[in-house]
């Protein structure tokens, strides 16, 4: 009975009921199949060619770019490829190996061809990443060094600087010298690797990455929720008032889409900083004093009140699209079954714009994972969110591998995410316009 | 035309009025009762206020001015969900988030039943629908046809005194359409239920109703039994808008009771009945069923009015014959006569004598 009932079983079978399936031929006495296929495959050769400039775009503009910057945080050759006698010593002996005579050679024959070569620098600035102040001892020595060396090698090099005996700078050169890392990965959690190799964790006060990943996560979530608070009240509106009022109400809601995100983020300073407006209306109303006003801005409040403003829309817009599309007479069918209007808001209305919620605080989170411009203008320090500390080393410190590893593990976390979203409400119930 | 028995009518409607805009009225002056265990039907056009008149009564919609009453009392303040009315949407409104036995199951809960209570009353609601094997199926998964037997189960499954519908047929196919109307009224006479139905299709309100009241222009025009509706119009767009209708326009030459005598605009003489004519002299529209028109000698009146008429061309159509006929200045005049053995076969361009019997012809305002 249920299979009669369901066109597709019907079709399945039969399809496969028919017994000379295999042996059709087309009229020239071909196989019907190759020449389905054939007649197909021009129509699918010209679609693809059309989509083909976009596809070559997106390659080089987008794939190509995001996957060599992620490689560099997990491959680096600065030193390795300029230091191949020490990195070679270094494959050769286990870790715990005391450098020995033959060692340290390697490491004034490598200094002096890299300074010959005018690598040093790249080479000095790999290991500072591991162990900060270090890329003037390399150009320094390397300076020396080519000036000419004679041995005994290890005295000669601490001679010219005692660093060089520092069992921190042989571990750090010893990580550096195979390109494959995942040094970077482990600084991004705020582990380290130890003289020994063991993975510790770093000193309490250099641990910045693991607090920031929660807070710009914990804080995603939470404008995820402002958001929702506030757009669902606006998107019932604009999906029921009558069509003029309606769309007054969506330019309203556009507007911030239309102007600039440094407008919008500098009217929120002349709006909050103490002594902007909001607060001298508050000082004039007496409910705070003038000495007592409030901070609202360059912190953590500033960057949650600046985002849930600017990302309220990708909120609003799918949530009116979903919102639009439920018929009024399923709350009033829910009304005249006897549901008071709660009751058919809670049970009826809302299960249905699910959806276009879910498109929405999915929309919303991923952008504020990733908002980079409003928590470095408005954030202060308790404001930065870890994008804020990928620009930095792009940008400042210039350990792009550091800032590659980032953010490769806010990708990662990001797509783990989406794949909770799919198992649990599933990406087919999502509507985004 | 309305009878005034309100004060123990099941549901009754009393000076109602309905804008929306403040500035034109909607239903203008409704006065309505409907008896226990009626089946009434609000038939009109669109726009006629017939679903107004429908969500006043379910709650959905305040009237503007004046009073609806529910088995005695005034409901004109009473919320939608405490009036305990079941409705029947016509695009079903089923909830499409949940299974069909969800959805029976919803006005049961909200009510607070318990589970074993509402099992049996889902159970015995899907049973008389026939659709007792479908509670775990989506909406979604059901054909219109079963949809709507699924939405007329929710609307019944309350037990509730009142059940409205609002166009519930109009996305059926015709056959399906015409089964429908046969279970519903079936399940109407064995409940035992009141039902307000409202429909724009004539031959859906004729086969199931008691009594119709069809609407035009924001009022009532005539509330009658099917019958007397379809051979009694009392005016001009009743008779024009249920069934087929030829009008004739003329002027009243004499008036004795409710006998009248109408001259054609080609100056023919015709008997007619009166029915909204005050005086001679008036402007009236006769309005005359095609199947009531006699083209034989012997089957007309003794000394009625005869007139003349040409064969325009003639329709086949199976158990009838349906002539155009040129009558009185109008090309549009429609005779339709039984496809019997021996019946005259009329050919285009035949000229002959029409009459009928002046109690079919009724003088009715001029349109």
């Amino acid at each position: 009975m249920a299979n009669a009932l369901d066109p597709h079983a019907a079709i399945a079978t039969t399809a496969s009921g028919a017994p000379d399936r295999g042996s059709l031929t087309a009229a020239d006495g071909k196989p019907l199949a190759r020449a389905l296929a054939r007649s197909q495959q021009r129509a699918r050769r010209r679609a693809f060619l059309l989509v083909l400039p976009l596809l070559a775009f997106i390659l080089i503009t987008f794939v190509i770019p995001i996957g060599q910057m992620l490689q560099r945080s997990f491959y680096n050759d600065g030193f390795s490829a300029n230091m191949p006698q020490i990195s070679a010593w270094f494959a050769e002996n286990p870790r715990g190996t005391e450098p020995d005579e033959a060692a340290w050679a390697a490491l004034a024959a490598d200094l002096s061809a890299s300074a010959e070569e005018r690598s040093i620098g790249v080479v000095g600035t790999r290991i500072n990443y591991d162990v900060p102040g270090t890329r003037s001892l390399f150009t320094s020595t390397g300076r020396q060094v080519r000036r000419g060396i004679e041995p005994p090698y290890r005295e000669a090099l601490v001679e010219i600087d005692e660093d060089w005996a520092s069992p921190r700078l042989w571990s750090a050169m010893r990580n550096a010298a195979t390109p494959l890392t995942g040094n970077f990965y482990l600084a991004a959690v705020d582990r380290t690797r130890a003289d020994d190799g063991s993975i510790r964790q770093v000193e309490e006060r250099q641990q910045v990455y693991v607090m920031l990943f929660m807070r710009t996560f914990w804080l995603s979530l939470l404008i995820t929720a402002l958001t929702f608070v506030l757009g669902f009240p606006i998107a019932h509106l604009l999906a029921t008032l009558p069509m003029r009022k309606s769309n007054l109400l969506m330019i309203l809601v556009l507007l911030p889409f239309w102007t600039s995100l440094l407008v919008r983020t500098t009217s929120w300073m002349v709006l909050l900083q103490q002594q902007g407006v909001i607060n001298d209306i508050l000082v004039w109303m007496g409910a705070i004093g003038s000495d007592g006003r409030l901070q609202m801005i360059y912190n953590q409040t500033g960057t949650i009140i600046a985002m849930t403003h600017i990302l309220l829309p990708f909120m609003i817009l799918p949530l009116y699209s979903v919102m639009r599309t439920i018929n009024p007479s399923y709350v009033r069918a829910a009304r005249s079954l006897g549901a008071t209007s709660w009751t058919a808001f809670r049970r009826i209305y809302f299960p249905q714009t699910l959806p276009g919620l879910g498109a929405g605080a999915l929309l919303v989170f991923i952008l504020a994972v990733g908002y980079y411009i409003t928590p470095a203008l408005v954030g202060g320090s308790s404001g930065q969110l870890i994008s804020n500390m990928i620009a930095m080393h792009m940008t400042d410190t210039l350990n792009w591998s550091m800032a590659a590893a980032l953010a490769a593990l806010l990708l990662g976390s990001v797509l783990i995410l989406y794949w909770l979203y799919d198992r649990l409400v599933g990406i087919d119930n999502l509507k985004l316009g | 035309m309305l009878d005034n028995r309100s004060g123990d009518a099941f549901v009754a409607f009393e000076h109602v009025q309905k804008s929306y805009d403040g500035q034109t009225l909607v239903v203008k002056d409704l006065n309505l009762s409907i008896g226990k265990g009626e089946f009434l039907t609000m038939l009109g056009p669109s726009g006629s206020g017939k679903t107004t008149c429908l969500m006043m009564l379910a709650g959905f919609e305040t009237a503007t001015h004046g009073e609806i009453r529910l088995d005695g009392q005034p409901i004109n303040q009473v919320p939608p969900h405490k009036r305990g009315i079941g409705m029947v949407f016509q695009n079903y409104a089923l909830f499409p988030h949940m299974t069909v036995g969800e959805n029976l199951s919803f006005p049961l809960e909200v009510r607070g039943m318990d589970k074993a209570e509402r099992e049996t009353r889902i159970a015995r609601a899907l049973d008389m629908v026939q659709m007792g094997a479908f509670a775990h199926r989506r909406p979604a998964q059901l054909s219109g046809g079963q949809q709507q037997r699924i939405a007329l189960a929710r609307a019944l499954v309350f037990d509730p005194k009142l059940v409205l519908m609002d166009e519930p047929l109009g996305a059926l196919d015709k056959q399906l359409r015409e089964h429908m109307q046969f279970e519903i009224k079936h399940l109407h006479e064995r409940l035992g239920i009141t039902v307000v139905y409202v429909t724009h299709d004539q031959g859906e309100a004729l086969t199931m109703s008691d009594r119709i009241a069809v609407f035009n222009d924001g009022r009532i025009q005539q509330l009658a039994p099917p019958a007397q509706l379809y051979e009694q119009p009392e005016n001009s767009f009743v008779a024009g808008f249920i069934g087929e209708n030829n009008a004739l326009p003329g002027t009243i030459e004499k008036l004795e009771g409710d006998k009248t005598l109408v001259r054609l605009a080609n100056g023919e003489l015709i008997d007619a009945t009166a029915v909204n004519i005050r005086e001679t002299g008036q402007r009236t529209t006769v309005s005359i069923r095609p199947e009531r028109v006699e083209f034989k000698p012997d089957l007309m009146p003794p000394g009625a009015h005869t007139v003349e008429a040409v064969v325009n061309d003639v329709v086949y159509m199976g158990d009838i014959l349906r002539a155009r006929l040129s009558v009185a200045g109008s090309e549009e005049f429609v005779m339709k006569y039984r496809n019997t053995i021996g019946q005259t076969r009329l050919v285009p361009g035949q000229s002959l004598r029409i009459g009928w019997h002046p109690e079919d012809a009724r003088a009715l305002d001029p349109v």
